[in-house]
Formats: C-alpha cells, sequence, structure tokens
C-alpha cells in the first residue's frame, strides 16, 4: 500500500447513519465481501481525500460495543486492536446519532481506550433544531480528548470536514478519555481476560465497566449537551402508536406485504417480458449467424437461454430489495419485528425471522444471511433451515411453464384466473410448510440456546435514496454472479454428457435408424409425430391466411402439406436418430438409472435429467430440457421452437402417451415447491452454521418431503 | 418486588437492579443501568415483548426478561 493511503476504519452503533456517511465518502466505489473464516459482512470502499491522497474505508459491523460477545463485535476489536492485521486503520472514525449520544459514547470510549488516532462524526445535524438541542462542541472536545466533525448524512453537509479530518490524521488524539486507573479490569485494553474468564465472570466485568464509561458519559453531556424537552416533537411517539398498535399495527402490515407483492409481480411483468424477448432474439441471432451444429446449440440452447432464465429475475430481485430495503431504512421493519415475535415463537421462530421469511420469496441466499442477527441460535437454527421452503424467484419460471401446461387460463372470477390461483396456492402452500416444519423442528431439536430477544425500535426516518439504491444494487449483483456462474457450468457440463455416447448405438444411431425406417417404415410413434407435424403446419397456415386477410382452399392447404411431406419425414427421423444418441449417452444413462425411481411420481428419464442438474439450481429445469430437446430435435422447425410447445409435444417412447399430463404437472409442481434443489443455498447454509450436517439435513429432509408429496400426488390423480 | 412486566402502558419507573448473568450485555449496553428510567410505551397480544423507552433508546424485549429487571415506580 502506498504512503498515499490512509487506512480508515467506520464504527458505530446501528442506525446512526454510519453506512450514509460510507456511502457518501466512497460513492460506487465499494466492495462487499466476507472477512476470512467467518460470516461477517466485510465492506470496504475508496475514497479521493484530495489530489495526492486517497483512503480506503472500512465499514464495521454496527455494533453496541466493543465487547467481544458477538462475532461483529470481535472482528471490530481484533481490527482496532491488532497493529499486524492487514486491515488496521490509522484513523478510527466513530459515528453517533446526536439524539443518541449518551448511548452511542459507549463504543466511542471503547475506542478511545486502544490509543489509536480517533475522530468523533455526530451525525443528524438536521434534527438538531426540531429536537432543542444543542451541545457545546469545543467543551466536548475537550472532555473526550478527540476532534468532532457534526455531520448531516441527509443534507450531505460537514463531508468535506470529515475528508480533512482524516487528512490530517496525525494530528487526531490518541490519549484515552477515561483516565487507565478509573477501570482497573478493562476487557477492551486487556485482551487475555476474554481468554481468561469464564463466560459469567467477564460479564460481571464488563457490567461494571459499562456503568463506569456510563458515569463518564453522564458527567461529560452535563456540561455540553442540553434538550429542551418541550421542542422534542411528539410525530413518533403518534407514528408508533398506530404502526405497533395491537390491531392496526397487524392490519398495517398486513396490507403492505399484500401491496408489496401484488406490485413486484405488475411491475415486473414489462421488463421481464423485454428480457424474454431479448434473449429470445440473441439465441435466434447465433443460431442464424454460426453453422448448425452441437456447439451452437450449446451456445444458443444452453448458454444463452441459461443465462436469460437468471437475468429475467433481476427485476423481480430488485423490485423486492427495494421494499424491504425502504421499510428497514425508515425503521418500519423493526416494528414488523416485536409485532410478529410472540406468533413467530409459537413456531420456534424469533419476530427477527420475519426478515428472512420476506426475502426468501426473493432468494433464499440473502434471506439467510439474514438471519445473523438472531441471537437465539435454535430459533436462527430452525429459520434457516425452513427458509428454502419459502417460494423463491428461481421456482417461479418452473411453476410458470408447468402451470401454463397443465392448468387451463380460464377465469373463474371477473380476474382470478385458473393459473393464477394455483400459483398463489403454491406461494401459501411453501409458506405453509415452513411454518409447519419450523413447529415439528421446534419440538423435536434438543438444543440448548437462551431465547432472549433484545430490539432496538429506532427513530422514523424518511429513507436515503442512495443508501436504498446501494443495497438494491449490491444484493442483485450478488444473486446474478452466484447464480450465473452455476447455469454457465451445468449447461456445458450438461452439453458434454450428453454428446459422449456409452455404447457403438450412439456411433451408429444415424444407420440404425434409416435402415429400420427403410425397411419397416414409420412404426405407430413416428406416425403420431409425422400427422402431429403435419397439422401443426396446417394451422399454421390457416393462421397466417387469416392474418394477411387471404382466403385458402382445402386443396391448396393439402397440396402445400404434400410439397412438405419429405422434409416432414425427415425431421422425423432425426429427431429419432438425435432422440437414440442422447438415450445411449452419459446423460442418457444417468437418466434411464434414476428412472425407476422417480417413475412412481410420473417422471421420464428425460424429467429425470432435468431433476438431477436442478439439484444445481432450479431455473435449470428449463434450460436442461431445452438443452435435452433441442438435443432430441436438430431441424428448428418453425412450429416447434418454443420450449413450451415441445413439452408438450413431448410422448412417452413405449406408448406414445402424452408426457406432461396433469398428474404429472402437478407432482412436479409439488416436487419443486418442497426439494431442496439449490447449491448456492447449501453453500450459504455450510458457512452459516459451520458444518455439513445441518445442509445435509435440509437436503435429505425436503428432497424426502418432496418425493412423498409428489408421489401422493401423481398416485392420486393419474 | 415490582418489575418492568408489572408496568401499565404509559408508566414509567426506575431501574434498581437485575441479576447480571441472565440479562443480555446487549441490553446493558443499550443503557439498562441501575438509576436509570424505563417507561412502558407499547404492549403486543398474547403477552408478546414490550416496547420500552430506556435511556432515551426505543426497546423491545420479551416479558421473561422484563420480568427480571427490578424497579421502583416514579410517583
Amino acid at each position: 500500500m502506498s504512503d498515499s493511503t490512509i487506512k480508515v476504519a467506520l464504527i458505530g452503533n446501528p442506525n446512526t447513519g454510519k453506512t450514509s456517511l460510507f456511502n457518501h465518502l466512497t460513492g460506487l466505489n465499494q466492495k462487499v465481501g466476507n472477512y476470512p473464516g467467518i460470516t461477517v459482512d466485510k465492506k470496504t470502499g475508496t475514497c479521493k481525500l484530495s489530489k495526492t491522497h486517497k483512503a480506503t474505508i472500512l465499514d464495521l459491523p454496527g455494533t453496541y460495543s466493543l465487547n467481544a460477545s458477538s462475532a461483529d463485535e470481535k472482528i471490530a476489536i481484533d481490527i482496532l486492536n491488532d497493529e499486524t492485521n492487514e486491515f488496521s486503520p490509522d484513523v478510527a472514525v466513530v459515528v453517533a446519532d446526536v439524539e443518541q449520544l449518551k448511548r452511542n459514547l459507549l463504543i466511542f470510549t471503547q475506542v478511545k481506550d486502544l490509543e489509536i488516532p480517533t475522530l468523533l462524526v455526530i451525525n443528524m445535524a438536521d434534527r438538531m433544531k426540531a429536537k432543542g438541542i444543542s451541545i457545546d462542541i469545543p467543551q466536548l472536545e475537550a472532555d473526550l480528548n478527540t476532534k468532532i466533525v457534526i455531520i448531516s448524512s441527509k443534507l450531505q453537509t460537514g463531508i468535506d470536514e470529515v475528508k480533512e479530518a482524516i487528512l490530517s490524521y496525525n494530528s487526531l488524539s490518541t490519549e484515552r478519555c477515561i483516565a487507565a486507573e478509573k477501570i482497573e479490569q478493562n476487557s477492551i485494553t486487556n485482551t487475555e481476560l476474554i481468554s481468561t474468564l469464564s463466560k459469567l465472570e467477564l460479564k460481571k466485568v464488563q457490567h461494571r465497566e459499562t456503568i463506569i464509561r456510563y458515569q463518564f458519559i453522564n458527567d461529560t453531556l452535563k456540561k455540553s449537551y442540553r434538550v429542551d424537552k418541550e421542542k422534542a416533537s411528539d410525530l413518533q411517539t403518534k407514528l408508533d402508536r398506530i404502526f405497533t398498535h395491537k390491531i392496526f399495527g397487524y392490519a398495517i402490515f398486513g396490507a403492505l406485504l399484500l401491496l408489496i407483492f401484488q406490485v413486484i409481480f405488475e411491475w415486473s411483468s414489462v421488463p421481464m417480458d423485454f428480457i424474454d424477448e431479448i434473449f429470445g432474439s440473441l439465441a435466434d441471432w447465433t443460431k442464424d449467424v454460426l453453422p448448425a451444429g452441437m456447439f451452437t446449440d450449446l451456445l444458443a440452447e444452453g448458454i444463452i437461454a441459461g443465462l436469460g432464465g437468471i437475468v429475467i429475475f433481476i427485476p423481480q430481485i430488485a423490485f423486492l430489495f427495494l421494499f424491504i430495503s425502504i421499510l428497514e431504512e425508515s425503521g418500519y421493519m423493526s416494528r414488523v419485528v416485536f409485532l410478529m415475535d410472540k406468533i413467530m415463537r409459537r413456531f420456534g421462530l424469533s419476530g427477527k425471522s420475519v426478515v428472512p421469511l420476506i426475502s426468501g420469496a426473493a432468494c433464499s441466499i440473502p434471506a439467510i444471511m439474514a438471519t445473523r442477527n438472531i441471537e437465539s441460535w435454535k430459533e436462527r437454527l430452525i429459520t434457516i433451515l425452513v427458509t428454502p421452503f419459502i417460494t423463491c424467484s428461481a421456482r417461479l419460471p418452473v411453476y410458470a411453464i408447468l402451470i401454463a401446461l397443465i392448468i387451463p387460463s380460464e377465469r373463474v372470477f371477473w380476474f382470478f384466473n385458473w393459473q393464477g390461483i394455483t400459483l398463489m396456492l403454491l406461494y401459501i402452500i411453501g409458506f405453509a410448510v415452513a411454518l409447519l416444519s419450523a413447529y415439528i423442528l421446534h419440538k423435536t431439536l434438543k438444543i440448548e440456546s437462551k431465547s432472549y430477544f433484545v430490539v432496538e425500535l429506532p427513530k422514523y426516518k424518511v429513507p436515503l435514496f442512495k443508501n436504498v439504491a446501494f443495497t438494491v444494487i449490491e444484493k442483485t449483483k450478488a444473486f446474478v454472479f452466484e447464480a450465473g456462474k452455476i447455469i454457465l457450468a451445468i449447461s456445458i457440463i450438461l452439453w458434454v454428457l450428453a454428446s459422449v455416447g456409452v455404447n457403438e448405438k450412439f456411433e451408429n444411431a444415424e444407420d440404425i435408424i434409416t435402415e429400420t425406417v427403410e425397411q419397416n417404415g414409420f412404426n405407430e410413434i413416428q406416425e403420431v409425430s409425422l400427422q402431429n407435424k403435419m397439422f401443426r403446419y396446417k394451422e399454421s397456415l390457416k393462421e397466417e391466411a387469416e392474418e394477411t386477410g387471404k382466403t385458402i382452399t382445402p386443396q391448396e392447404i393439402n397440396s402445400a402439406i404434400a410439397e412438405k411431406t419429405p422434409e416432414f419425414r425427415a425431421a422425423v427421423i432425426e429427431d429419432e436418430i438425435a432422440a437414440l444418441r442422447l438415450e445411449n449417452s452419459i446423460l442418457g444413462v444417468i437418466g434411464k438409472t434414476i428412472e425407476p425411481v422417480i417413475k412412481p411420481l410420473g417422471y421420464d428419464w428425460k424429467i429425470g435429467i432435468a431433476l438431477v442438474s436442478s439439484f444445481a439450481a432450479r431455473e435449470v429445469f428449463i434450460g436442461t430440457l431445452a438443452t435435452i430437446y433441442s438435443v432430441g430435435s436438430e431441424g428448428d422447425d418453425e412450429e416447434g421452437n418454443t420450449i413450451k410447445a415441445k413439452m408438450e409435444s413431448e410422448v412417452h417412447a413405449s406408448s406414445g402417451k402424452k408426457v406432461f399430463t396433469f398428474a404429472t404437472g402437478i407432482s412436479l409442481l409439488l416436487f419443486y415447491a418442497f426439494a431442496m434443489q439449490c447449491m448456492s443455498t447449501l453453500a450459504i447454509v455450510k458457512r452459516e452454521t459451520n458444518g455439513w450436517k445441518w445442509p445435509m439435513v435440509q437436503l435429505f429432509g425436503m428432497t424426502i418431503i418432496a418425493y412423498v408429496a409428489g408421489f401422493i400426488a401423481y398416485q392420486f390423480l393419474k | 418486588m415490582l418489575t418492568v412486566a408489572d408496568l401499565q402502558k404509559g408508566e414509567k419507573a426506575v431501574i434498581l437492579d437485575f441479576p447480571v448473568d441472565t440479562i443480555p450485555l446487549k441490553l446493558i449496553e443499550m443503557g439498562c443501568l441501575p438509576g436509570n428510567e424505563v417507561e412502558l410505551i407499547q404492549t403486543t397480544l398474547f403477552n408478546g415483548p414490550l416496547f420500552l423507552m430506556i435511556n432515551g433508546s426505543n426497546i423491545a424485549i420479551r416479558k421473561n426478561t422484563a420480568a427480571e429487571i427490578l424497579i421502583e415506580k416514579v410517583l
């Protein structure tokens, strides 16, 4: 690192506007990662201080103290205390909220004990007047042995002063504000205490220490901090009287949830259609430009279609996180936590499980990471285990295509139709099973874990656009890259597995099929397939005629069909060849091997392949079927191009019956509703629970439930 | 002895004492200390958590925790 780069650590309580300051200082030059080996988000960014100087800014997790009682606090202490740590800062910037100065100074006095250059930033200056707060800055600076900068992250004032103070960090005081001898057993400077004392003894030490610190803070603030209580507005109290009301509070939350989901689907549909079209034409264009062959199919049907399947979720994920971050920024979300705690506890969850469960509707990965602030391990574990039951956006395309295939789109009431109702039912089933399994886990898991719950209900405030926008960008980006990598890898693996043969049938597929057809003519199924092609051609001719306003006679149709028949026969033969190849490829063997297991659920070996690859990520289902079916029909005839049409015309090779019947469809829907099919989620669960035990419980537990549900559905409906 | 769990909505009291071993450290850090004022702002259905104002901060805790914090009512 060059000499002109200053290392800065931002530290402070949650809800002090620390992240706002971080966003103002770094703009979009920020990165979110993880500290090695632990599950604490590491946010870093760079800031240009002057023409010659830059600063790398580390946004430490928001904590109330440095008492090392959580992973967040431990990382903060390690970084601040250990000069050899790679993140060890040149200067610590403590951010405090002007209205909560007393409480916010606790962590400040602890940082000062570490004797590093420290700057105190007091935020929300814009509210001082309304709240009747006045501060004697020189007095407070003298008492705290520090430089103070007053800023307003809302009005963006004082940011330049912060930069200047960082630039001249060498002149900042490194002296403590509380004399060392006042705190005999100081857990901040004496890190040995943490390792030698028992947990309870340490807590007693920290308790005494906290009292001494608060005494100092109270004495200090008496001299320099005044609040004119008359002026303190009571809008906050009025808002809380409504939002946390015993009845209205729940009604408002319910209405908000409904509104959010309604809006997400409504607003997302336009950009989603647009994205769908773009990727569709991109795939077509690739096919036109590149020479026909396996590689082009991989690119067009596998990779482009697969990536399209990811990009299409961006609108929904972005909108969901937009709403979640607005609710969190405004302070409303912690009211929901307060309201829901008792209800969630009945199911072994915490009020804090609400946020992960809502986020789960977008994606389980950020949802599971959002469980970190649940204090009780048992409640947190149960939340992690059941969150993947919530219908995430990766299930949507699978649901969408299956519903379109098996449920009629008739309207029931004036705006409900059966397809919409089915989709809603699937959401409800997911949520109900999540709660039910939480309850069962709550009753069966024998985990001794102290269940306590402390939530700060911060002041309501208007969300800052910048903070909301950054959260949305960050979460969406993480999703696209995580899922994108997997889809890409899976498409390529599938393609390779499908193009490698296991026996000579694969090599000689062309000869075998042409010979059989030459000797025996078309068999029944091939005949049906030919008739289907003719029928669809006939329909398309009629449609075309209707669109252009021309009339077309039956004779004309028949002659057109007759003209095309050799082409159709060739296409049928080609399909047969490709099907035989697929059957004798590695992929086909895998599918055939598992076919006996999934047959009772109504699936054939091709669905089996899609199912197996879906264990990487659910949305791969469609891409896989697209890959399999495109491998299965080389000729890109205009009538059978869309994946839905291909699925619709898919028949069992043995009987000629349709594959995607109502029973199979429902069984598949239920299977996808319950099965644990997402490697990224498993990886996150492994990281958050420190081992393979719980992800394996999740994988097998959920998949068994899915199998049983699919089995029952198919056996009853077939 | 009275505890925070005995407060009625809108009532204020002063914190007297609590068992250090069972009270979460986070609560102490937030200013739940002997001598500080506590006010019950809001309750929830079915004996759910309590919404308190302690040391100028809005804090929600569950009833079992509240029942361990001894108080003296302010008249």
